[in-house]
Protein backbone atom coordinates (compact mmCIF):
# COMPACT_ATOMS: atom_id res chain seq x y z
CA UNK A 1 0.00 0.00 0.00
CA UNK A 2 1.05 3.51 -0.96
CA UNK A 3 2.05 5.82 2.05
CA UNK A 4 0.28 8.91 1.75
CA UNK A 5 2.15 12.16 1.24
CA UNK A 6 4.66 9.99 -0.09
CA UNK A 7 4.25 11.68 -3.66
CA UNK A 8 4.71 15.17 -2.08
CA UNK A 9 8.00 14.27 -0.52
CA UNK A 10 9.33 12.73 -3.37
CA UNK A 11 8.11 15.98 -5.38
CA UNK A 12 9.94 18.29 -2.88
CA UNK A 13 12.95 16.23 -2.85
CA UNK A 14 12.79 17.02 -6.73
CA UNK A 15 13.06 19.68 -7.05
CA UNK A 16 14.90 21.06 -4.23
CA UNK A 17 17.57 18.54 -5.99
CA UNK A 18 16.93 19.97 -9.49
CA UNK A 19 17.23 23.44 -7.71
CA UNK A 20 19.81 22.55 -5.34
CA UNK A 21 22.32 25.96 -6.67
CA UNK A 22 21.90 27.87 -3.10
CA UNK A 23 24.63 30.68 -4.48
CA UNK A 24 22.06 31.67 -7.32
CA UNK A 25 19.63 32.53 -5.18
CA UNK A 26 21.55 34.57 -2.91
CA UNK A 27 23.65 36.20 -6.07
CA UNK A 28 20.89 36.79 -8.41
CA UNK A 29 23.15 34.46 -10.72
CA UNK A 30 22.55 31.33 -12.81
CA UNK A 31 24.66 27.94 -12.11
CA UNK A 32 26.79 27.93 -15.39
CA UNK A 33 28.11 23.95 -14.95
CA UNK A 34 28.49 21.09 -17.12
CA UNK A 35 25.36 19.25 -15.61
CA UNK A 36 23.22 21.91 -17.32
CA UNK A 37 24.73 20.07 -20.99
CA UNK A 38 21.70 17.52 -19.91
CA UNK A 39 18.01 18.21 -19.49
CA UNK A 40 16.16 17.22 -16.09
CA UNK A 41 12.71 15.47 -16.58
CA UNK A 42 9.96 18.03 -15.35
CA UNK A 43 9.07 21.52 -16.75
CA UNK A 44 12.39 23.23 -15.08
CA UNK A 45 13.29 27.04 -15.82
CA UNK A 46 16.93 26.96 -16.61
CA UNK A 47 17.53 30.72 -15.82
CA UNK A 48 15.77 29.59 -12.41
CA UNK A 49 19.16 30.84 -10.01
CA UNK A 50 18.99 27.45 -8.64
CA UNK A 51 18.39 25.01 -11.90
CA UNK A 52 21.40 22.97 -12.15
CA UNK A 53 19.73 21.30 -15.25
CA UNK A 54 18.34 22.12 -17.87
CA UNK A 55 14.38 22.41 -19.36
CA UNK A 56 13.42 20.28 -21.70
CA UNK A 57 11.34 22.65 -23.58
CA UNK A 58 13.55 25.42 -23.63
CA UNK A 59 16.51 22.99 -25.02
CA UNK A 60 14.04 22.14 -27.40
CA UNK A 61 13.45 25.48 -28.70
CA UNK A 62 17.01 26.65 -28.30
CA UNK A 63 18.04 23.72 -30.78
CA UNK A 64 14.63 24.32 -32.94
CA UNK A 65 16.03 28.48 -33.14
CA UNK A 66 19.45 27.52 -34.84
CA UNK A 67 19.94 29.50 -37.96
CA UNK A 68 20.32 26.02 -39.85
CA UNK A 69 17.17 23.84 -39.54
CA UNK A 70 18.21 20.29 -37.53
CA UNK A 71 16.12 17.72 -36.74
CA UNK A 72 16.52 18.35 -32.52
CA UNK A 73 17.77 14.41 -31.68
CA UNK A 74 19.54 15.29 -28.27
CA UNK A 75 16.56 16.75 -26.62
CA UNK A 76 14.43 14.30 -28.48
CA UNK A 77 16.93 11.50 -26.80
CA UNK A 78 16.40 13.30 -23.35
CA UNK A 79 12.35 12.94 -24.05
CA UNK A 80 12.42 9.46 -25.08
CA UNK A 81 14.28 8.00 -22.41
CA UNK A 82 12.31 9.97 -20.00
CA UNK A 83 8.80 9.38 -21.19
CA UNK A 84 9.81 5.64 -22.28
CA UNK A 85 10.80 4.79 -18.84
CA UNK A 86 8.44 7.06 -16.47
CA UNK A 87 5.31 8.67 -18.93
CA UNK A 88 3.81 11.28 -17.36
CA UNK A 89 4.84 9.63 -13.72
CA UNK A 90 7.21 12.89 -14.78
CA UNK A 91 4.09 15.33 -14.47
CA UNK A 92 2.93 13.45 -10.87
CA UNK A 93 5.79 13.26 -8.95
CA UNK A 94 8.88 14.95 -10.37
CA UNK A 95 7.52 18.29 -12.04
CA UNK A 96 8.67 21.43 -10.00
CA UNK A 97 5.61 23.61 -11.43
CA UNK A 98 3.15 20.48 -10.70
CA UNK A 99 4.33 20.90 -7.07
CA UNK A 100 3.57 24.33 -7.05
CA UNK A 101 -0.27 23.55 -8.35
CA UNK A 102 -1.21 20.78 -5.95
CA UNK A 103 0.00 22.51 -3.22
CA UNK A 104 -2.34 25.43 -4.37
CA UNK A 105 -4.75 22.74 -4.79
CA UNK A 106 -4.86 22.06 -0.99
CA UNK A 107 -6.06 25.21 0.15
CA UNK A 108 -9.32 24.75 0.99
CA UNK A 109 -11.20 28.16 -0.53
CA UNK A 110 -13.09 27.37 -3.32
CA UNK A 111 -15.46 24.10 -3.95
CA UNK A 112 -13.43 22.19 -6.14
CA UNK A 113 -13.72 20.92 -9.69
CA UNK A 114 -11.39 18.69 -11.53
CA UNK A 115 -12.23 19.84 -15.15
CA UNK A 116 -12.47 22.86 -16.53
CA UNK A 117 -15.92 23.13 -18.83
CA UNK A 118 -15.48 21.78 -22.21
CA UNK A 119 -12.84 19.68 -21.13
CA UNK A 120 -12.63 17.59 -23.82
CA UNK A 121 -12.11 19.93 -26.20
CA UNK A 122 -9.70 22.27 -23.89
CA UNK A 123 -7.51 18.98 -22.91
CA UNK A 124 -5.90 19.74 -27.18
CA UNK A 125 -4.78 22.95 -26.06
CA UNK A 126 -1.45 21.25 -24.95
CA UNK A 127 -0.75 20.15 -27.88
CA UNK A 128 -1.53 23.35 -29.55
CA UNK A 129 1.09 24.54 -27.58
CA UNK A 130 3.15 22.14 -29.09
CA UNK A 131 2.56 22.60 -32.50
CA UNK A 132 2.16 25.95 -32.57
CA UNK A 133 4.28 27.47 -29.95
CA UNK A 134 6.98 25.45 -29.45
CA UNK A 135 7.68 24.01 -32.95
CA UNK A 136 6.38 26.08 -35.23
CA UNK A 137 6.44 29.36 -33.33
CA UNK A 138 10.16 28.68 -32.88
CA UNK A 139 11.09 27.85 -36.43
CA UNK A 140 9.24 30.74 -37.86
CA UNK A 141 8.88 33.67 -35.14
CA UNK A 142 11.41 36.20 -35.14
CA UNK A 143 12.48 39.10 -33.19
CA UNK A 144 14.80 40.77 -34.22
CA UNK A 145 16.76 39.24 -36.83
CA UNK A 146 16.56 35.66 -34.24
CA UNK A 147 14.33 33.49 -33.86
CA UNK A 148 12.44 33.55 -30.73
CA UNK A 149 11.89 30.31 -28.05
CA UNK A 150 7.94 31.42 -28.38
CA UNK A 151 6.43 29.13 -25.51
CA UNK A 152 9.34 30.71 -22.89
CA UNK A 153 8.96 34.22 -24.19
CA UNK A 154 4.71 34.35 -24.13
CA UNK A 155 3.46 31.88 -22.22
CA UNK A 156 5.86 29.68 -19.86
CA UNK A 157 4.42 30.17 -16.37
CA UNK A 158 7.31 27.94 -14.70
CA UNK A 159 10.07 30.47 -16.03
CA UNK A 160 8.04 33.77 -14.69
CA UNK A 161 8.15 31.60 -11.55
CA UNK A 162 11.28 30.22 -11.00
CA UNK A 163 13.57 32.19 -13.34
CA UNK A 164 12.17 35.71 -13.24
CA UNK A 165 10.89 36.28 -10.12
CA UNK A 166 13.84 35.09 -7.78
CA UNK A 167 16.25 37.01 -10.62
CA UNK A 168 14.22 40.32 -10.94
CA UNK A 169 13.97 39.91 -6.96
CA UNK A 170 17.78 40.22 -6.49
CA UNK A 171 19.43 41.93 -10.20
CA UNK A 172 18.12 45.81 -10.00
CA UNK A 173 19.85 45.79 -13.42
CA UNK A 174 17.21 43.35 -14.56
CA UNK A 175 14.45 44.61 -12.47
CA UNK A 176 14.92 47.90 -14.62
CA UNK A 177 13.93 46.50 -17.80
CA UNK A 178 11.12 45.15 -16.98
CA UNK A 179 8.15 46.02 -19.24
CA UNK A 180 4.90 45.30 -20.98
CA UNK A 181 6.39 41.15 -21.61
CA UNK A 182 7.10 40.26 -17.74
CA UNK A 183 3.89 41.59 -16.58
CA UNK A 184 1.85 39.96 -19.56
CA UNK A 185 3.52 36.77 -18.26
CA UNK A 186 3.30 37.62 -14.83
CA UNK A 187 -0.79 37.72 -15.09
CA UNK A 188 -0.43 34.47 -16.95
CA UNK A 189 1.26 33.01 -14.07
CA UNK A 190 -1.49 34.64 -11.08
CA UNK A 191 -4.29 33.11 -13.49
CA UNK A 192 -2.77 29.82 -13.39
CA UNK A 193 -2.29 30.11 -9.60
CA UNK A 194 -5.87 31.28 -8.43
CA UNK A 195 -7.09 28.75 -10.95
CA UNK A 196 -4.92 25.74 -9.34
CA UNK A 197 -6.86 27.14 -6.12
CA UNK A 198 -10.16 26.09 -7.77
CA UNK A 199 -9.39 22.96 -10.53
CA UNK A 200 -6.56 20.29 -10.48
CA UNK A 201 -3.54 21.23 -12.87
CA UNK A 202 -5.14 23.70 -15.13
CA UNK A 203 -1.66 24.35 -16.95
CA UNK A 204 -1.10 20.69 -16.74
CA UNK A 205 -4.00 19.35 -18.06
CA UNK A 206 -4.84 22.08 -20.83
CA UNK A 207 -1.44 23.73 -21.85
CA UNK A 208 1.85 22.09 -20.77
CA UNK A 209 3.75 20.82 -23.77
CA UNK A 210 5.70 18.91 -22.19
CA UNK A 211 2.45 16.75 -20.86
CA UNK A 212 1.63 16.32 -24.10
CA UNK A 213 5.08 15.19 -25.00
CA UNK A 214 4.72 12.28 -22.05
CA UNK A 215 1.10 11.50 -22.64
CA UNK A 216 2.21 9.92 -25.87
CA UNK A 217 4.92 7.67 -23.62
CA UNK A 218 1.91 6.88 -21.00
CA UNK A 219 0.24 3.33 -23.17
CA UNK A 220 3.86 1.79 -23.18
CA UNK A 221 5.87 3.34 -20.47
CA UNK A 222 7.71 1.30 -18.21
CA UNK A 223 6.34 2.86 -14.93
CA UNK A 224 2.60 2.77 -15.26
CA UNK A 225 -0.47 1.50 -13.09
CA UNK A 226 -1.76 -1.87 -13.41
CA UNK A 227 -5.42 -3.29 -13.34
CA UNK A 228 -6.09 -6.65 -12.70
CA UNK A 229 -9.79 -6.85 -13.85
CA UNK A 230 -10.67 -10.54 -12.11
CA UNK A 231 -10.21 -8.84 -8.46
CA UNK A 232 -12.17 -5.20 -9.46
CA UNK A 233 -15.57 -5.34 -7.43
CA UNK A 234 -16.95 -2.27 -9.46
CA UNK A 235 -16.71 -0.02 -6.44
CA UNK A 236 -15.67 2.94 -8.76
CA UNK A 237 -13.55 4.67 -5.78
CA UNK A 238 -10.61 4.95 -8.27
CA UNK A 239 -12.85 7.04 -10.25
CA UNK A 240 -13.67 9.09 -7.67
CA UNK A 241 -10.15 9.58 -6.32
CA UNK A 242 -8.95 9.98 -9.75
CA UNK A 243 -7.68 14.00 -9.75
CA UNK A 244 -8.39 14.10 -13.47
CA UNK A 245 -11.97 12.34 -13.70
CA UNK A 246 -10.84 9.48 -15.31
CA UNK A 247 -12.59 6.29 -15.59
CA UNK A 248 -11.86 3.08 -14.20
CA UNK A 249 -10.41 1.80 -17.96
CA UNK A 250 -8.75 5.05 -18.73
CA UNK A 251 -6.47 5.36 -15.95
CA UNK A 252 -2.43 4.35 -16.57
CA UNK A 253 -3.28 4.21 -20.43
CA UNK A 254 -4.82 7.45 -21.02
CA UNK A 255 -2.67 10.68 -21.95
CA UNK A 256 -4.15 12.84 -19.07
CA UNK A 257 -2.91 10.14 -15.86
CA UNK A 258 -0.27 11.65 -14.11
CA UNK A 259 0.28 8.42 -12.26
CA UNK A 260 -0.63 9.90 -9.27
CA UNK A 261 -1.27 6.88 -7.55
CA UNK A 262 -4.50 8.02 -5.96
CA UNK A 263 -6.65 5.71 -7.58
CA UNK A 264 -3.88 3.01 -6.31
CA UNK A 265 -4.32 4.51 -2.60
CA UNK A 266 -8.45 4.22 -3.06
CA UNK A 267 -8.51 0.48 -4.00
CA UNK A 268 -9.75 -1.64 -1.11
CA UNK A 269 -9.17 -4.64 -2.69
CA UNK A 270 -5.81 -4.12 -4.72
CA UNK A 271 -6.59 -4.09 -8.25
CA UNK A 272 -5.07 -1.52 -8.79
CA UNK A 273 -1.13 -1.08 -8.60
CA UNK A 274 2.41 0.13 -9.91
CA UNK A 275 4.20 -2.43 -11.39
CA UNK A 276 4.07 -5.91 -13.08
CA UNK A 277 3.66 -7.85 -10.11
CA UNK A 278 0.71 -8.58 -8.38
CA UNK A 279 0.84 -7.68 -4.51
CA UNK A 280 0.32 -9.98 -2.01
CA UNK A 281 -3.72 -9.93 -0.21
CA UNK A 282 -4.00 -9.34 3.42
CA UNK A 283 -6.82 -12.50 3.11
CA UNK A 284 -4.18 -14.72 0.69
CA UNK A 285 -1.13 -14.34 3.43
CA UNK A 286 -3.16 -16.12 5.87
CA UNK B 1 1.74 -15.13 -24.13
CA UNK B 2 1.08 -13.49 -27.62
CA UNK B 3 4.24 -11.95 -29.54
CA UNK B 4 2.29 -8.64 -29.83
CA UNK B 5 1.74 -8.82 -26.19
CA UNK B 6 5.19 -9.29 -25.32
CA UNK B 7 6.21 -6.18 -28.04
CA UNK B 8 3.89 -4.10 -26.18
CA UNK B 9 4.89 -4.66 -23.08
CA UNK B 10 8.82 -4.52 -23.74
CA UNK B 11 7.79 -1.15 -26.13
CA UNK B 12 9.72 0.71 -23.19
CA UNK B 13 13.22 -0.76 -23.82
CA UNK B 14 12.56 -0.05 -27.46
CA UNK B 15 11.63 3.55 -26.54
CA UNK B 16 14.65 3.72 -24.58
CA UNK B 17 16.96 2.35 -26.94
CA UNK B 18 15.82 4.53 -30.07
CA UNK B 19 16.11 7.43 -27.09
CA UNK B 20 19.71 6.24 -26.25
CA UNK B 21 20.43 6.49 -30.41
CA UNK B 22 19.10 10.02 -30.29
CA UNK B 23 21.04 10.96 -27.57
CA UNK B 24 24.43 10.27 -28.98
CA UNK B 25 23.31 11.69 -32.71
CA UNK B 26 22.47 14.87 -30.77
CA UNK B 27 26.00 14.47 -29.23
CA UNK B 28 27.90 13.56 -31.89
CA UNK B 29 25.84 16.91 -34.15
CA UNK B 30 26.83 19.28 -31.13
CA UNK B 31 23.40 19.76 -29.68
CA UNK B 32 24.21 19.14 -26.43
CA UNK B 33 26.59 22.17 -26.83
CA UNK B 34 23.81 24.37 -28.07
CA UNK B 35 21.28 23.62 -25.27
CA UNK B 36 24.34 24.21 -22.52
CA UNK B 37 25.28 27.56 -24.35
CA UNK B 38 21.72 28.41 -24.09
CA UNK B 39 21.10 27.16 -20.32
CA UNK B 40 24.53 29.03 -18.94
CA UNK B 41 22.96 32.53 -19.90
CA UNK B 42 20.40 34.50 -18.27
CA UNK B 43 17.07 33.32 -21.03
CA UNK B 44 16.20 36.98 -21.47
CA UNK B 45 12.92 35.55 -23.07
CA UNK B 46 12.14 33.24 -20.43
CA UNK B 47 11.93 35.71 -17.76
CA UNK B 48 9.70 37.98 -19.73
CA UNK B 49 12.63 40.79 -20.75
CA UNK B 50 14.02 39.54 -24.10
Amino acid sequence: MMRKNLRLKVQILFTILTNGYAYGFLNGKIYQGTLKYACVPGLNCYSCPGAIGSCPIGALQAVLNQRNLQIPFGVLGFLFVFGSILGRFVCGWLCPFGLVQDVLHRIQLFRKRKRLPYHSVLKYGKYATLIFLVCIGSLFLFGGFAKVPAFCKYLCPSGTLFGALPLLSGNQLLRSQAGGLFFWKLGILLALLILSVKIYRPFCQYLCPLGAIYGWFNRFSLVRIHWEEERCISCHACEGACPVGLSLKEISRSPECIRCGRCVRACSVECLHFGNRKPVLEKEKK
Amino acid sequence: MGFLKICKQKAWLLGTALGIVFLGLGAAGGQLEIVWKKAVMICLECIGIG
